[in-house]
């Protein structure tokens, strides 16, 4: 069994390796390069598959993509440059981490907004005080006495 | 012990009204879900509409093919099909390409994509060469310059070299007779 599992992952792995097979050798950029186009690479969608980034697929277009997001920061371009070309053709959608503007306010803010309607309905009706709405009056003098005598008596029993 | 607690009364000190929120919102959800469900997820946006036709240079398929270049893309009305030899629907859609530029009622031209010269042209001598020019783009360089995610897909360029229209997908008889055809007539008069 593990060993079908391993042999499964080798699989996949070889995928991923002959999808690279095809681009640019290894060296063609600086070490400093490649991992920013990484970087931007993992924000991207890619537009065939979709839930994976760029830098995951293994479809043609994601490596052109790779390829160009590449080429744009050796040229000088700064990732947000980057991202921005990408998004000026493909739309915010090209984007995994959706921005945060208007029409996205709430995408990024609905589950905090749910969270406080549920925290809010807790405390209107469930919370537990809710069954004990009147705080007990505080102890007389002359009920602090008597129980003081007879908490005194239940210990010298 | 009179004072038992009250958990009712303590209830009851809301205003009624306010049972009905947590249905409001439930229903507020429902038609968000409602709505968002029934997307298609496979709908793309598209950017490229009502924008200049990108630069680009593209490689020739052949010497028999004239390579398109973007002036020809000027001064009439045209359409740019993005298809390539590995594409399976840009086979269903080519008899409708073959019947629009036999009827010359638009110039069509072609961007063979991700493709080889030697695959490109021999799918077009297989089933006959719609496009009054094409050229071959075979690192995405214009595809993503115009946003393009699949083949096929066509561009309607005004005569000013304007992007008007994107059909993602085949051009269907439909597709052709309700939009395509009505929006070139539309954008012929308004080059003349």
């Amino acid at each position: 069994m593990r060993l079908a599992v391993i042999i499964f992952l080798l699989a996949l792995a070889g995928q991923a390796v002959l999808a690279r097979a095809q681009e640019q050798p290894a060296g063609t950029y600086s070490v400093e390069l490649e991992a920013e186009a990484r970087e931007v690479g993992k924000s991207l969608r890619c537009v065939v598959c979709q839930n994976q980034s760029i830098e995951d697929s293994a479809a043609p277009l994601a490596a052109d993509m790779r390829q160009l997001v590449r080429e744009r920061l050796a040229a000088g371009e700064s990732p947000d440059q980057v991202r921005a070309f990408m998004t000026n053709r493909y739309g915010n959608f090209v984007l995994l981490r959706p921005p945060l503007q208007l029409d996205t306010l709430f995408l990024w803010f609905g589950p905090g907004l749910f969270i406080l309607c549920a925290g809010a309905c807790w405390w209107i009706y469930l919370r537990p005080q809710a069954t004990h709405p009147e705080p007990a009056a505080p102890l007389t003098q002359d009920e602090v006495q008597r129980l003081r005598v007879h908490l005194l008596d239940d210990a010298s029993e | 012990m009179s004072e038992a607690p009250q958990p009712l009364a303590a209830r009851q000190a809301l205003p009624r009204w306010t049972a009905l929120i947590p249905v409001g919102l439930l229903t507020i959800i429902l038609v968000f879900f409602a709505k968002g469900l029934t997307l298609d997820p496979h709908a793309l946006p598209t950017m490229m509409v009502d924008r200049p036709m990108p630069a680009f240079e593209l490689q020739p398929i052949s010497d028999e093919i004239p390579n398109l270049s973007p002036d020809k893309l000027r001064g009439r009305v045209t359409l740019v099909n993005v298809f390539g030899s590995w594409c399976v629907s840009c086979v269903a859609e080519h008899p409708i390409l073959m019947d629009i530029s036999r009827a010359g009622i638009v110039e069509v031209h072609g961007v063979d994509w991700r493709d080889t010269p030697r695959d490109g042209s021999a799918w077009l001598a297989r089933y006959g060469n719609p496009y009054s020019s094409a050229g071959l783009d075979a690192d995405s360089r214009l595809a993503i310059d115009l946003g393009v995610t699949g083949a096929p897909e066509t561009f309607l360029v005004d005569a000013n070299g304007r992007i008007r229209y994107k059909q993602i997908g085949p051009i269907t008889p439909e597709i052709w007779d309700d939009t395509l055809l009505p929006m070139i007539r539309l954008l012929e008069q308004e080059a003349t």
